[in-house]
């Protein structure tokens, strides 16, 4: 970016979440979708005499990302009201948390194509969601109205405010991923951003290189895919870039991705905006947190994305580049280690100096035949089908199946691509389907010397072009046997026969 | 402390509160009066006092994750101002 005039300064908001059953003050379920104002009660709605109670499970996992994200969880923490009108609103509030947030202070490690850089965490808080607008009536621009659905009212979320160190839209995206795979480990949010379970805010502004002050900075709203905010914020760098070139100023609003018309809108200005006059919530009494029940939280973390790329490289000898793409989803990281298991790839019983049990030889180049499959074939299926790893059609169990046949030279290598797309389509086992279709390699050296004889016999030019010195002909040899055993000879064995039987003539 | 007439005005635009001029001054007057009482709190020493955030002598006020029933619809959009079937219709904003 060093070539950018201007040096960017960004702060990312992102918004999750969290994977109750139940709203954070209510009963009612948080289940996505559901018909229209289903999923209500005078609770989450507001109405007048009603008593929110917190929901215990907010507070864990509010605890657990905090402590996964570094923090340092509040001994006391309290939540308060934040005041402003919007149909999205009910109550005409959003319970948030303002001064005294339950986490504070963390900070997470990226790595971009620059290399591995530390960002600030600020604060890790609880609120609730707001309910969704749907637009209806007229279409006439003024004639309109909306239709308020508050279904996702009240579904708790926590709010994760980064530190303004993120320096490049490629760092934002990088901060992104690494927090959903951290969300994704702990299993605090789903992380399913079509769904609207994890969205970002981004604060951004400009500054000429070298200078210490921040510049005026616009507050860009509801990003929720990586490709809306790759989009976004490129926009909006050269939009402000663009007022700075011609000497002008940056107002500092908020601003909104309209993805149809690929441009920022100001939504309010700012004066409203931040006008928020919280204050302390009466109905919600404090939360006090003791050291013991943080070392219960704390105790309870899995494995995270950081440790779990270390030991794959370290344990399975993969690639870091392999291991990063692997365990930047949790679906992914998890598919891998079941076909491992599978596979009885066996990590040594006895640690390594740096405390990693790695595998034998063999289990690395097993381990290494499973990460290559997942991340070639397999994850452009399962990408073409708009899916996830959690639900590929070929289990792990079944992909380990496929590999095995490979090395025990049942099927050949051609043949094992076909089995593989079959696998996808039906669910069924390798085996099953190699027995269906009569796949088996032939390695018989006999019915195979027999099939090169007559095709060499009926090809006398190309062993004359052979005897030429032309090595094509081998080529052209080896596609006739491979097209008249359906690609089912062994390859080995055929070279082998072929190269005698051409040089015998 | 003293409100001036452009912070109640502002803080009515806040609240989506149309006043005229007549009651800005008076509310003004009224609002200034509440403050002056609150004011006397700050002759007392609070220094060794930790700020309060709630009245109650209560903390960890907890629910378990239990998903109970909700409201049926009709019941929800009956006090709407203006209903469309089952959502609430309110004006248009973006
Ligand atoms: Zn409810």
């Amino acid at each position: 970016m060093q070539e950018f005039e201007f040096e960017i300064v960004m702060g990312l908001e992102i918004h999750s979440e969290l994977a109750t059953k139940s709203k954070i003050f209510c009963g009612c379920t948080t289940e996505f979708g559901g018909e229209q104002n289903t999923h209500v009660c005078p609770v989450c709605l507001g109405l007048p005499g009603v008593l929110p109670v917190l929901n215990r499970q907010v507070v864990e996992y509010a605890m657990t990302a905090g402590l996964a994200l570094n923090c340092t969880i509040a001994e006391f923490s309290k939540f308060d009201r934040k005041n402003y009108f919007y149909p999205d609103l009910p109550k005409a509030y959003q319970t948030s948390q303002y001064d005294l947030p339950i986490a504070e202070k963390g900070w997470v490690d990226i790595t971009t194509s620059q290399g591995t850089k530390r960002i600030g965490i600020t604060r890790v808080h609880m609120e609730e969601d707001a309910g969704k607008l749907v637009h209806g009536g007229g279409t006439l621009a003024g004639a309109g109205y909306s239709l308020a659905d508050y279904n996702r009212t009240a579904v708790p979320l926590i709010e994760i405010v980064s530190e303004p160190d993120i320096r490049s839209v490629e760092e934002a995206i990088a901060y992104m991923e690494h927090v959903k795979a951290i969300l994704e480990y702990t299993g605090v949010s789903d992380c399913k951003m079509e769904q609207g379970s994890l969205r970002c805010d981004a604060n951004i502004s400009l500054r000429p290189w070298g200078q210490k002050e921040f510049g005026v900075r616009s507050e860009l709203k509801n990003m929720n895919s990586f490709k809306t905010l790759q989009k976004a914020l490129e926009y909006e760098i050269e939009r402000q870039a663009e007022i700075l070139r011609d000497g002008g100023v940056v107002v500092q609003e908020t601003r909104m991705w309209d993805d149809a018309k690929g441009v920022t809108i100001s939504l309010r200005s700012k004066e409203e905006a931040h006008d928020y006059r919280y204050f302390p919530e009466p109905d919600l009494v404090p939360i006090i947190i003791s050291r013991e029940w943080v070392d219960r939280v704390r105790a309870a973390l899995p494995e995270l994305p950081e440790a779990r790329h270390e030991r794959l490289v370290a344990a399975y000898g993969l690639p870091s580049y392999d291991a990063g793409i692997i365990t930047d989803s949790k679906a992914m990281a998890d598919y891998f280690d079941a076909a491992c298991r599978h596979y009885g790839i066996e990590p040594s019983p006895i640690a390594d100096d740096d405390g990693y049990r790695q595998a034998d030889q063999q289990g690395k180049d097993r381990a290494k035949q499973i990460s290559n499959y997942m991340m070639g074939e397999l994850t452009r299926l399962v990408k073409e089908d708009g899916k996830g790893f959690e639900d590929c059609p070929i289990s792990p169990e079944n992909l380990v199946g496929l590999l095995q046949l490979l090395e025990a030279g049942t099927i050949s290598s051609k043949i094992a691509k076909t089995v593989f797309e079959t696998m996808y389509a039906t669910g069924k086992e390798a085996k099953v389907i190699v027995e269906e279709k009569g796949l088996v390699q032939i390695s018989d050296e006999g019915a195979i010397a027999k099939i090169v004889a007559e095709i060499v016999d009926k090809n006398p030019n190309v062993v004359a072009d052979y005897k030429a010195g032309k090595e094509k002909a081998v080529g052209f040899f080896v596609g006739q046997i491979m097209k008249a055993t359906k690609g089912k000879a062994n390859p080995g064995v055929v070279n082998q026969l072929l190269k005698a039987e051409l040089d015998r003539r | 402390m003293s409100l001036t007439k452009a912070e109640v005005e502002h803080v009515a635009m806040l609240a989506r509160l149309a006043l005229t001029d007549d009651e800005v001054a008076m509310y003004t007057t009224q609002l200034n009066a509440i403050l002056d009482y609150a004011q006397r709190l700050e002759a007392l020493d609070t220094s060794a006092v930790a700020p309060t955030a709630h009245v109650f002598p209560l903390h960890n006020v907890f629910r378990d994750d239990v998903v109970r029933p909700s409201m049926e619809q009709a019941k929800i959009v009956a006090n709407a101002p203006e209903e469309e079937d089952g959502f609430f219709r309110v004006p248009r904003i973006v």
